[in-house]
């Protein structure tokens, strides 16, 4: 079992949607929330997957494909 | 000198007994000082805990002036708990009071911390030093980053300093010209078939994979430490004061709340008067999320994508861009981007005003520094220290174009008269 974790950043079309409980019901991973602000029409949320490598991966991809924008937690790590 | 240096800097023994440990910035809870760079609880950042009671009993201008003129003078403030230092003597580079600077922006006060004269050319070399020497402190063997620039000629060197292997990951599309200045110290150099975002993923999965020292992860809290000593240095040049006002460039953040912090230390230790700087932020307008949360009085940075000659500061997803509105909002500071053509301006008019040749990220503080000076919200008497961070010759190809042309004469006395009009009237004959 692999745990990553990761920030989502949802724009504002998605703030509203059940997001977060679509992503376990469609794929075989555990999401758990550390650390999130969501606001009216922007959201940010520092959770942890855990599930097997491919599962991951797939919900990842389906995450991005609805417009969630996934950084690492430790925001931007190419330096100048 | 040994490059790794088992001497005490400026003999003050070890500063373990004044490091507390680790704290996580949001919830408070505090960790060993281990290689570790994230709160297990909450996810937040940890940062390093002084024990500033044991601080304040050891330390004091005349034993900070005894030591060596380096960032290591300040070695009880940084989180060394033992004897050995990676020792590039970086730091305590030269604050310039820019008389010409000022007169052509109306600013009776204004210095420029010059950190383009560091020993690989950027201020990296301050928070790259305090990382390698806790990862020689922590049995690492392995110095590593990903980078497009500055950081990985400042890893590169240190590692080939403590005898480390360096490992450096870039973007595969990276011209080869970026790196030059990290490839001569023999890294490994890895260019990841991906994009920006692809690096920035498998490099936070190798930190937690293998046991390597990436500076700007695991090593972080210590890394991001370094910095402090560009506020020290500054408050020890002006004669143990805090300025009014400080013009800091923002990529990541790490630079800006680190100032802030080193500011804040010396006054807590009484070794400045009571007083904070206003913080003000520096970005590139190709990518200035901070900048853009600031103007929309938010606290959320949204990402972007960079499109900017600073690449330097070409961070879209700011890990302390958070923290940096806060100290900009509590200092009275403010936020400011300017163009890629106000970056090269800057640059052109600090090197022709006071002979600094800035890299673009040091445009970006002289051109935000111009901005707010001609919109009134710098006072012409408040003491302001722009902070030029790094050396222009990284960046030359930013000013092609932009600078005048030579002049082409023929080899002899009078073409190179005529072309410079030497002589309105005719040479007087030579007795």
């Amino acid at each position: 079992m692999a745990k990553q974790r990761m920030k989502f950043t949802f724009p504002p079309d998605l703030v509203t949607q059940p997001l977060i409980y679509n992503m376990g019901k469609e794929f075989h991973v555990v999401t758990n929330i550390r650390r999130a602000n969501v606001s009216r029409d922007r959201g940010w949320m520092i959770l942890e997957i855990s599930g097997g490598d491919a599962e991951i991966e797939r919900a990842v991809t389906w995450a991005k494909d609805q417009g969630v924008r996934v950084d690492p937690i430790e925001g931007d790590i190419v330096a100048g | 000198m040994d490059a790794v240096s088992s001497r005490s800097a400026n003999g003050v023994g070890t500063g373990g007994a004044t490091v507390r440990g680790l704290q996580c910035r949001e919830c408070g809870q505090m960790y060993p000082t281990e290689p570790i760079h994230v709160c297990e609880l909450c996810f937040g950042p940890l940062e390093v805990a002084y024990d500033y009671d044991a601080i304040g009993n050891r330390i004091s201008r005349e034993q900070i002036a005894q030591g060596p003129s380096s960032l290591w003078r300040y070695k009880l403030l940084l989180p060394i708990e033992g004897d050995r230092i990676v020792d590039s003597q970086a730091g305590f580079t030269p604050l310039v009071r820019a008389h010409n600077l000022g007169r052509a922006l109306g600013l009776r006060n204004l210095y420029v911390k010059n950190d383009t004269v560091n020993p690989t050319f950027s201020f990296k070399d301050r928070p790259v030093s305090i990382a390698s020497t806790k990862a020689v402190e922590f049995g690492f063997d392995t110095l590593a980053c990903a980078s497009t620039g500055n950081l990985a000629g400042a890893v590169a060197a240190h590692a080939a300093i403590a005898g480390l292997k360096a490992c450096i990951f870039i973007p595969a599309d990276l011209e080869p010209s970026k790196i030059v200045g990290a490839q001569a110290y023999n890294p490994t150099l890895v260019a990841v078939d991906g994009n920006y975002d692809d690096v920035n993923r498998v490099c936070s999965e190798i930190a937690e994979e293998y046991r390597w020292a990436f500076v700007n992860i695991n090593m972080r809290p210590y890394y991001s430490e370094g910095s402090k000593t560009l506020a020290y240095e500054v408050s020890e040049q002006l004669g143990w004061r805090i300025p009014d006002h400080a013009i800091v460039p923002i990529a990541s953040g790490s630079l800006f709340t680190k100032v802030w912090k080193g500011f804040g230390e010396l006054v807590k230790l009484g070794l400045t008067s009571p007083g904070t700087p206003r913080m003000t932020g520096a970005q590139a307008l190709g990518c200035s999320p901070v900048v853009t949360a600031y103007d929309g009085h938010t606290l959320n940075v949204e990402p972007v994508k960079p499109k900017t000659i600073a690449k330097s500061l070409a961070i879209g997803n700011p890990a302390d861009g958070y923290y940096s509105l806060r100290i900009i909002k509590e200092s009275g500071g403010v936020a400011c981007a300017v163009d890629d053509g106000e970056i090269v301006e800057g640059i052109k008019l600090l090197a022709r005003t006071e002979g600094i040749f800035a890299e673009t990220a040091g445009g970006v503080t002289i051109g935000v520094l111009k901005k707010l000076a001609e919109s009134g919200v710098i006072d012409p008497d408040e003491l302001v220290v722009a902070y030029v961070t790094g050396n222009g010759l990284k960046t030359q190809e930013a000013l092609t174009g932009a600078l005048i042309e030579p002049i082409q004469v023929r080899p002899s006395l009078r073409a190179i008269e005529e072309a410079l009009a030497l002589r309105a009237e005719p040479a007087a004959a030579v007795a």
